[in-house]
């Protein structure tokens, strides 16, 4: 019981440390990757490459004046970035990061906890995480920044019923809400995205709206907000805001590797002639370039797309995002009803 | 014992956040205490083993129904300084209803029996797949039912919302 304890709690920690990890080389990354599609250089002063700028920036972040408006609510103020980056962190918990590890014959799954509701969990962990930045929004006292709270609510809330009729479908094909269950099912078969490609790109647009991703960034758009949600946070509360953001996009990534591309499954794996543990490290190798290859596709979109107008964006959402998925719910019953598996 | 602590502690943490709904003078704050007391009645949900419950709950209270409260409050930007002086005799009437209505509450409860619940901890009644079961067999007709009502309403406020065109 005790070893049980100890085992998760490093593994909570791990999950937690990497996801910082993540986060902040994100920065270091999507400056990198935005001076590679401008033709730029991009941030090269701070060690080789400018592989230390994520430090310099959290430093800079740490040292800078913390400015709370004298109109605001202070409470809710702070309570504001502490809840974007709680609900950012909360979902780690339910991915599944590789297969089982064994140790004189004890078994250790890379995954905290599989609870059989793993993905109504990330929904509504998910479905809290606008309370984030409305709280902030709402608590700076400022037309900008209410503003800006105000789209990031109407705009969540308008994807959230895309993305849960697209996992419906998903849902409907696999027949378990768990999620080591989903993974584990594509194990030696077809990733879900052959089956479901259609609800794959109703997820992965919803996934850019929930995060607050280019092109879908209306709640911090500068050109209209100044910054939008955070116009008056400063120093690391800025921070938080930001970093958030880059842990949900790690997390949106890690999401849509395990529901539509095999999570850690690498294809062939059976064929492998090394041993459980070494495997297990293979796969949570294999996870990793799956998700880092989703972070550089939301970078790519960021750099490539304009931001869209706002009633562009709710027209897209439920006129066109809504209606593809209930599409997708009944082709994807038909299609079960067909091969005769109901 | 310890589900016996969580769930003494659940229960302070609704009706306290419930009581600060009512006497907070701040809607926005009320808002705020409504949802924690949302979450600590998925609390209790999840004491009786009823997962999915607690999980939907959460995502449609807390995530969905509660965010557009807190919309429709932030975007009427209503704060103390402006709240208009009520007159007394709505007051009054306020009063002596909610005294009424207690007394009806009260006159229920007298009757009831109070007998032990057996513990739930082991029934898996709610998770998903009993809860499907049950839901699409035994139950078919009133959900059903229910769907068409939630229909008719969604309908509804289209209807009401939308602009009329001559």
């Amino acid at each position: 019981m005790i070893a049980f304890i100890i085992y998760k709690s490093i593994l909570v920690f791990v999950v937690f440390l990497v996801s910082l990890g993540i986060a902040a080389y994100s920065t270091y990354a999507e400056r990198k990757v935005a001076a590679f599609m401008q033709d730029r250089v991009g941030p090269d002063r701070a060690g080789p490459f400018g592989i230390l700028q994520p430090i310099a920036d959290g430093i800079k972040m740490f040292m800078k004046e913390e400015i709370i408006p004298t109109v605001s609510n202070k409470f809710l103020f702070v309570l504001g970035p502490s809840l974007a980056m709680l609900t950012a962190l909360m979902t780690g918990v339910v991915i599944p990061w590789g297969g089982d590890l064994s140790f004189g014959g004890q078994v250790y799954p890379l995954q905290i906890t599989d609870i059989n509701i793993g993905i109504l969990y990330v929904f509504g962990v998910v479905s809290i995480g606008v309370y984030g930045i409305m709280i902030g929004g709402w608590a700076s006292n400022n037309k900008y920044s209410m503003l800006g709270a105000l789209r990031a609510s109407s705009q969540m809330i308008s994807y959230e019923i895309a993305m849960g009729l697209a996992i419906v479908a998903l849902v409907m094909k696999t027949g378990t809400l768990s999620l080591g269950e989903i993974v584990n099912q594509q194990n030696g078969d077809w990733w879900n995205i052959c089956y479901q490609p259609l609800g794959f790109l109703i997820f992965l647009i919803c996934a850019f709206a929930e995060t607050n991703r280019a092109p879908f960034d209306l709640p911090e758009c500068e050109t209209e907000l100044v910054g939008g949600y955070h116009t008056e946070y400063s120093s690391m509360k800025l921070g938080f805001y930001l970093f958030a953001e880059y842990i949900n996009i790690f997390i949106s990534a890690a999401i849509m590797s395990s529901l539509y591309f095999g999570g850690y499954n690498i294809p062939f794996q059976h064929l492998i002639p090394v041993g459980p543990n070494i495997l297990a490290f293979l796969q949570v190798g294999f996870f990793f370039s799956k998700i880092i290859f989703f972070i550089f596709f939301f970078m790519w979109v960021r750099w490539t797309i304009p931001r869209f107008r706002y009633d562009q964006l709710m027209n897209l959402g439920w006129k066109i995002m809504i209606p593809l998925a209930i599409f997708n719910i009944l082709a994807t019953g038909i299609m079960m009803f067909a091969l005769g598996k109901v | 014992m310890l589900s016996q602590y969580l769930f003494f502690f659940l229960s302070f943490v609704a009706v306290f956040s419930a009581l600060l709904v009512i006497i907070d003078k701040n809607p926005v704050h009320s808002v705020l205490y409504l949802i924690v007391t949302f979450f600590s009645i998925a609390g209790h949900y999840f004491l009786l083993n009823a997962q999915f419950l607690a999980a939907v709950h959460i995502i449609v209270y807390a995530g969905a129904i509660m965010v557009l409260f807190l919309y429709v409050i932030m975007m009427l930007n209503l704060n103390k300084e402006i709240e208009p002086h009520k007159k007394n005799i709505p007051k009054v009437i306020a009063v002596v209803s909610a005294c009424l209505l207690m007394m009806v509450f009260v006159a229920t409860l007298k009757g009831a029996e109070t007998t032990m619940l057996t513990s739930a901890k082991n029934s898996n009644v709610g998770l998903v797949e009993n809860l499907g079961k049950v839901l699409f067999n035994e139950y078919m007709l009133p959900f059903e039912l229910s769907s068409v009502l939630f229909l008719a309403g969604m309908v509804g406020a289209v209807f009401l919302s939308k602009k009329e065109i001559h």
